[in-house]
């Protein structure tokens, strides 16, 4: 009699199903063409940063006085050597754009490192100190963004001196209020829901409480937020090369490469041009891309809009 | 409201004294020996030193230092520039009119722009103007501005010539100086020549610095009036047989307005130091250009007190945008 009968067995219908987290994600994020095409370049211009001392054509502090203030290659007299052309002590262009990038990006990873980290660990221990800890934290806090970004980050360097490593602190001072106020305010509404309470009833210590139970459902903010400070970062870089404060000039930093170019605006563009486009594309493509992250980490966001 | 107002200055008071103690410590913690800091390069013999750091009180401990550093300060005491030999207050009051005159004009050229573009985004949702107004915004939101003004330069004082590349007004005009502000002198002193001069060396940096800001308030402009626009009130508006103008300008757009006053707050930040790299590219004499030239000639003391003023204005300009948002929305009070 049994065998008669087939085994019914509950196939998990695949279209039915409830995707994943990480391809809910992904379906979001891909939803936003802008976002999607800015990841492609942001991409290339990672790999471009990484494989620099392969694609580039020459050593990005190499002189060569014989071919000074060269044309890129579309213009007249431009150079097949020299793609993007060369500047005024004859450097190509191209390979100081390559190393360059790693620079940017660099100083932009690290600082957001340096801000992120210790910028969350403040807010969350101010989150769980209301009374105590928390007023003398978000007063300090009050005073670095008493001063707008740039001039706090040419406050920090008068102080330090220029230099790559201090680049990053200066910066990475002023994005940390962002944080600590961020995680302060998630971590705020989180520990109120029950789930922590149970938690908290079970007996997990203020440790685990911190950093297992909240801080996982407090990222989607900060991970936006990390977006656009590491844009802000790349930006701030370059504004502080170009005053003459940031990356010491034989190193090839894309707003140090705008400070040394400004006397050659009307003989030679191409060496204005390209460093900046640089900047551009890729403050540009991170923004773009933490747009997407924001549609797909925060549907309430998205709804608004 | 006055509690409102009361509140919000009683939490000034701690930023202002950490904003005092970051000023004070600057010059201490500037590598070296303050003295010698603070003369530059001459050399100093062991007397005049010694004769100095009694003067100035550094064998003091440092909170007394503070202490008077505070008082100087509380009494509009700047400290004197080491390579004028001029007061720090003097200075700073010749060339605060250039940089509100150029901050005021990207202000309010941003403003009328950026409102009328998220506007215009807004009504249109979803067509090719809004899409093409959003990229621009955002494109200008990421601009690195000491480049776009280089760029701007090129095109206009370069290839066409039209504007000039640097400073206020043509050296031929000499206007008394009044307000400060070089449009309104050159009217008050009734010269039209001298006003088209100054409103074309205007131009460019005013653009250059109201780039960032134009952006920001297209984007919240046109989020904050899409929201805006849901409202009940909005239908009942339309449902009276008002006209759309009215409905939008009138009903939606002033409630909009709300939020975008935060973000303009927050965008006098922008300003303060998008003028650095602005007065810097166009060599205009104003307060941005003063703190970057003195740390060049390492003017510790010019330095401090650009520092501090930078930190004062930011913090009042937030303190104006709170005040507006308690007269906009009484509810805000409440909080």
């Amino acid at each position: 009699m049994n065998s008669a009968v087939p085994p019914v067995r509950a196939e998990p219908d695949q279209a039915q199903a409830p995707p994943g987290p990480l391809k809910e994600f992904w379906q979001g994020f891909a939803a936003n063409r802008g976002a999607l095409a800015a990841l492609i370049v942001l991409a290339l211009i990672f790999l471009g940063a990484l494989l620099a001392p392969w694609l580039a054509p020459h050593d990005p502090i190499d002189q060569f006085r014989q071919h000074m203030l060269t044309p890129p290659l579309w213009q007249d007299g431009g150079m097949a050597t020299y793609p993007l052309g060369t500047d005024e002590l004859g450097r190509c262009i191209l390979s100081r754009l390559l190393f360059g990038a790693r620079i940017s990006l660099t100083i932009g990873a690290l600082s957001v490192l340096m801000s992120m980290i210790p910028g969350v660990m403040l807010g969350l221990v101010a989150a769980f100190h209301e009374k105590t800890l928390s007023p003398p934290i978000m007063r300090a806090m009050d005073v670095l963004l008493a001063l707008p970004g740039i001039l706090l980050a040419i406050c920090i360097i008068t102080i330090l001196g220029p230099g790559l490593l201090n680049t990053m602190i200066a910066i990475a001072v002023g994005a940390l209020p962002g944080y600590t106020r961020l995680a302060r305010g998630a971590a705020l509404a989180e520990a109120r829901k029950e789930y922590v309470t149970a938690s908290r009833v079970a007996g997990a210590g203020l440790f685990r409480l911190m950093f297992i139970t909240v801080l996982p459902n407090c990222m989607a903010p900060l991970i936006v937020n990390a977006t656009l400070s590491f844009s802000s970062a790349v930006l701030e870089t370059a504004a502080l090369g170009f005053l003459g404060l940031g990356v010491p000039a034989p190193l090839p930093e894309w707003g140090t490469m705008l400070a040394s170019a400004r006397d050659y605006i009307a003989r030679a563009p191409w060496v204005v041009t390209m460093p900046g486009l640089a900047i551009l594309i890729s403050v540009l493509a991170i923004n773009l891309v933490g747009d997407g992250l924001r549609d797909a980490l925060d549907p309430k966001l998205k709804r608004a809009q | 409201m006055f509690t409102f107002l009361l509140k919000r200055l009683a939490l000034l008071v701690p930023t202002f004294i950490g904003i005092t103690l970051v000023a004070f410590f600057l010059i201490r913690l500037v590598p070296g020996d303050p003295i010698e800091v603070m003369v530059g390069e001459r050399r100093l013999d062991p007397e005049a030193h010694a004769r100095l750091v009694q003067q100035m009180g550094l064998d003091q401990p440092l909170w007394v230092q503070y202490g008077s550093y505070l008082r100087q300060t509380l009494s509009g005491d700047l400290g004197t520039s080491i390579v004028s030999r001029e007061p720090v207050s003097l200075e700073f009051a010749a060339l605060f009119p250039a940089t509100v005159e150029l901050a005021l004009c990207a202000l309010l050229l941003a403003l009328s722009v950026g409102l009328v573009l998220g506007a215009v985004a807004a009504l249109k949702r979803g067509s090719l103007v809004d899409q093409g107004v959003m990229g621009l915004a955002t494109v200008g939101y990421s601009m690195p501005i000491f480049w776009w003004g280089l760029m701007l330069i090129m095109l206009f004082s370069v290839d066409l010539g039209w504007t000039p590349v640097s400073g206020r007004i043509a050296i031929e005009y000499d206007i008394a100086t009044r307000t400060g502000f070089m449009l309104v002198d050159s009217l008050l002193a009734g010269e039209p020549g001298a006003f088209t001069s100054a409103l074309r060396h205007l131009v460019l940096p005013a653009l250059v610095l109201g780039t960032v800001p134009m952006a920001v308030i297209a984007r919240m402009t046109r989020s904050s009036l899409l929201e805006v626009l849901r409202e009940d009130y909005m239908r009942t508006a339309r449902a009276k047989g008002l006209s759309p103008a009215r409905v939008v300008v009138v009903h939606g757009l002033r409630n909009a307005l709300i939020p975008v006053i935060t973000v303009v707050g927050l965008q006098t930040g922008a300003l303060l130091g998008g003028a650095v790299l602005t007065e810097t590219i166009f060599s205009w004499p104003g307060i941005g250009k003063w703190l970057i030239d003195s740390i060049a000639r390492r003017d510790y003391p010019v330095v401090q007190a650009g520092i501090l003023i930078s930190a004062l204005i930011f913090i009042a300009a937030n303190l104006l945008v709170d005040v507006l948002y308690g007269v906009a929305d009484p509810r805000m009070r409440e909080q």
